[in-house]
């Protein structure tokens, strides 16, 4: 067996055959069951050791080569991978509870595929093609064909498509840079290339409009997997790059510029989502500030870098799948989710509103959520480096927590004799209740993520260093 | 001496035909312009490319241009004519962007040829024209149609100069998927463009 093929090229066949062979209604069951199965392969069978089960010898090697480039997935891949496809699926099992688009199981699997690929290729800069094709399969997604697409399609898929030739060029020049590192003129437009790639891939302040005019228009589902995804991948390629080439990680300028762009993104974020009247539109900022703060860990000169990266990213999937399941429940009774439209919806919805206003918090940093022993230790780390930047990211929590209460405030002006009422079914119930619990979990109990996060720096050895 | 001349007329080609694709109105006279300057393109490319990978890019180009040509001949002018709304639309206002982009690239072409020797002038500035087109046609339009010709001109423009650095079959391959995913998007979301606006909601409630 071939980690490739198994976690590459398989799921990218059963997404493939799922959207042309099978009911959506299955397809939510079979694509999360997949994913559930490939993520506990990951995390149970190590990659290139061989395995003895009775008279059998199963070995999963970890190369195959494809047009004489290698896809590699080396055995600290396997903590993130199991990470990545276990979360996939609970994305892909919340689908049938969210009434979420058509085809979005076997497109999601085949989104997860590629990223996974992204991951996998070497040499590792061709993953920006490979996050571009992930990106374009997103947008049937956001778009179905039955539905005309929004201007924040249109202007993620440009952003997308800038960000792969100043990636891919900047990656050749780095290598010329490696060559004759005096040579500083190469650095600064190595660098600035660098940046611009990343700042469309991150969508950094101010390339972020796209962001709430997709959460407003489009589907809520869809789009809260789209804001999971490709972020969690990006970092990733951020990590490598950073890992891969000394004079990044050791420019001081370089991790300034990553940190304050994730204060800014945080700040602006925070600020904005609080001025808001649209839960859609405070989901969005919400992912905003989140991405800002991994740029922020990106930025840290600290060797915890890596951990802290993780710490973020890990419940962020949770955080994001929880709070899109839960809108895209209310946005069936509330469309088109101003606070007018939800105004009372806590009697009538009490399981998905009391889910959105955790996760919602959860993002905002609330103590025992599972944002805050990630937040803690961001902030333990920032603020020796910079009060100010400090500061400001404290500005930008606070708005995501103002946001909030101003959500929860809609939520709750229901009239006096209005009755208390359970609306959502029971896949409802359980998906959200499986969330709200997992988020409760991880606050009060990080250390359960700990063989995750013990395993993975392995991946970025120098960055660990 | 005859190749470098191919080039030099390729590069203009280039030019002319992004400039047409900016400033023509009429969707067949676009995507002819666009048929045509993959032909450019594919010269340009096939200066560092083997002439097989070079085709690809041919190949993948006239592929799209089908794909799009075919999905618009199915709508109605109706449906086309409400898409552009974005101001400003003035032929004068598009020909002196189409300007700024030649001052541009052929001011740049010398100076990226003295960083990146060996390229050819023709090639960068060919490579230059295109992407420049790209993003000024990108800056002054919403139109479906009009954002996917401005994208695959860019991209264009990048795999031209890319080509001189990077000859791997995989990265001509994944450019080439790109291409076409850009082509096949597109002809998605000009057809998801004339139906009605509605949402999955709605449609429920409905």
């Amino acid at each position: 067996m071939n980690a490739p093929i198994l976690w590459i090229i398989a799921p990218f066949i059963a997404g493939g055959s799922i959207l042309l062979l099978l009911r959506e209604r299955y397809a939510a069951y079979i694509g999360g069951s997949i994913a559930a199965l490939l993520a506990l392969i990951a995390w149970l069978v190590p990659i290139d050791t061989a395995l003895l089960i009775g008279s059998v010898s199963l070995k999963i090697s970890p190369a195959v080569v494809f047009f004489g480039r290698s896809f590699e997935l080396s055995p600290a891949d396997g903590p993130l991978i199991a990470l990545i496809y276990g979360l996939a699926a609970l994305w892909f099992f919340g689908t049938e509870a969210s009434g979420a688009a058509d085809r979005f199981v076997p497109l999601g699997l085949m989104i997860i595929a590629l990223l996974t690929a992204s991951i996998a290729v070497e040499p590792f800069l061709y993953a920006a093609l490979l996050l571009e094709m992930a990106a374009m399969l997103v947008i049937p997604l956001l778009t179905p064909s039955y539905q005309r697409p929004v201007r924040g399609v249109v202007r993620f898929l440009i952003y997308q498509t800038f960000a792969m030739p100043f990636i891919l060029f900047s990656g050749w020049m780095l290598a010329g840079v490696e060559a004759s590192p005096s040579d500083l003129g190469s650095t600064v437009q190595a660098g600035v290339m660098l940046m611009m790639g990343f700042a469309f891939l991150f969508a950094i302040f101010p390339l972020y409009n796209w962001i709430p005019q997709l959460m407003e228009e489009a589907s809520t589902y869809p789009t809260g997997f789209l804001l999971w995804a490709l972020p969690t991948f990006t970092v990733i390629f951020a990590l490598g790059f950073l890992d891969r080439y000394a004079w990044l990680r050791n420019t001081p300028q370089i991790a300034d510029a990553i940190l304050y762009a994730g204060v800014i993104m945080t700040a602006t974020a925070g600020i904005l989502g609080a001025l808001q009247r649209h839960l859609g539109r405070i989901l969005g900022y919400a992912a905003i500030a989140e991405t800002g703060l991994l740029l922020i860990a990106l930025g840290l000169r600290s060797p915890n870098l890596v951990d802290i990266v993780f710490l973020v990213l890990i419940p962020r999937g949770l955080e994001l799948s929880v709070w899109a399941l839960a809108l895209s429940i209310i946005k069936q009774k509330a469309y088109p989710l101003k606070f007018s439209d939800a105004q009372g919806l806590a009697r009538k919805y009490p399981i998905a509103v009391s889910a959105l206003m955790i996760a919602h918090l959860s993002v905002a940093g609330f103590p025992l959520l599972a944002g805050f022993p990630s937040r803690l230790a961001l902030w333990q780390e920032l603020s020796l480096q910079s009060l100010a930047a400090s500061f400001w990211v404290f500005i930008g929590s606070s708005g995501l927590l103002v946001a909030a209460i101003r959500t929860l405030a809609a939520f709750v002006m229901a009239g006096e004799d209005s009755a208390w009422e359970i609306n959502e079914n029971w896949t409802q119930s359980l998906m959200l209740g499986i969330g709200i619990l997992g988020l409760f979990a991880i606050g009060a109990f990080p250390q359960i993520l700990q063989p995750f996060l013990a395993n993975l720096p392995a991946l970025f050895e120098h960055l660990h260093q | 001496m005859l190749f470098e001349i191919v080039t030099w007329i390729s590069a203009g080609v280039a030019l002319l035909t992004s400039a047409a694709i900016l400033i023509s109105r009429d969707w067949r006279v676009s995507l002819g312009a666009l048929a045509l300057q993959y032909l450019a393109a594919f010269w340009l490319v096939s200066r560092h490319l083997p002439f097989a990978m070079s085709s690809v890019k041919l190949i993948t180009g006239w592929m799209v241009v089908a794909i799009l040509g075919m999905t618009r001949l199915s709508l109605t002018e109706t449906e086309a004519a409400k898409q552009d709304a974005f101001y400003p639309r003035g032929i004068g206002f598009r020909l002196a962007l189409m300007g700024i982009v030649v001052l541009a690239a052929f001011g740049a072409a010398p100076r990226i040829e003295a960083i990146i020797p060996g390229l050819g002038l023709p090639v960068i500035a060919g490579s230059f024209l295109l992407i420049g087109a790209g993003v000024a046609h990108l800056s002054v339009t919403s139109d479906l149609l009009r954002v996917a010709l401005g994208l695959l001109t860019l991209l264009s423009g990048f795999e031209v100069i890319y080509a001189g650095v990077e000859s791997a079959i995989l990265v001509t391959g994944l450019l080439a998927a790109v291409n076409l995913g850009l082509g096949i998007l597109g002809s998605y979301l000009l057809l998801a463009s004339s139906v009605p606006i509605t949402t999955p909601e709605k449609r429920g409630k409905e």
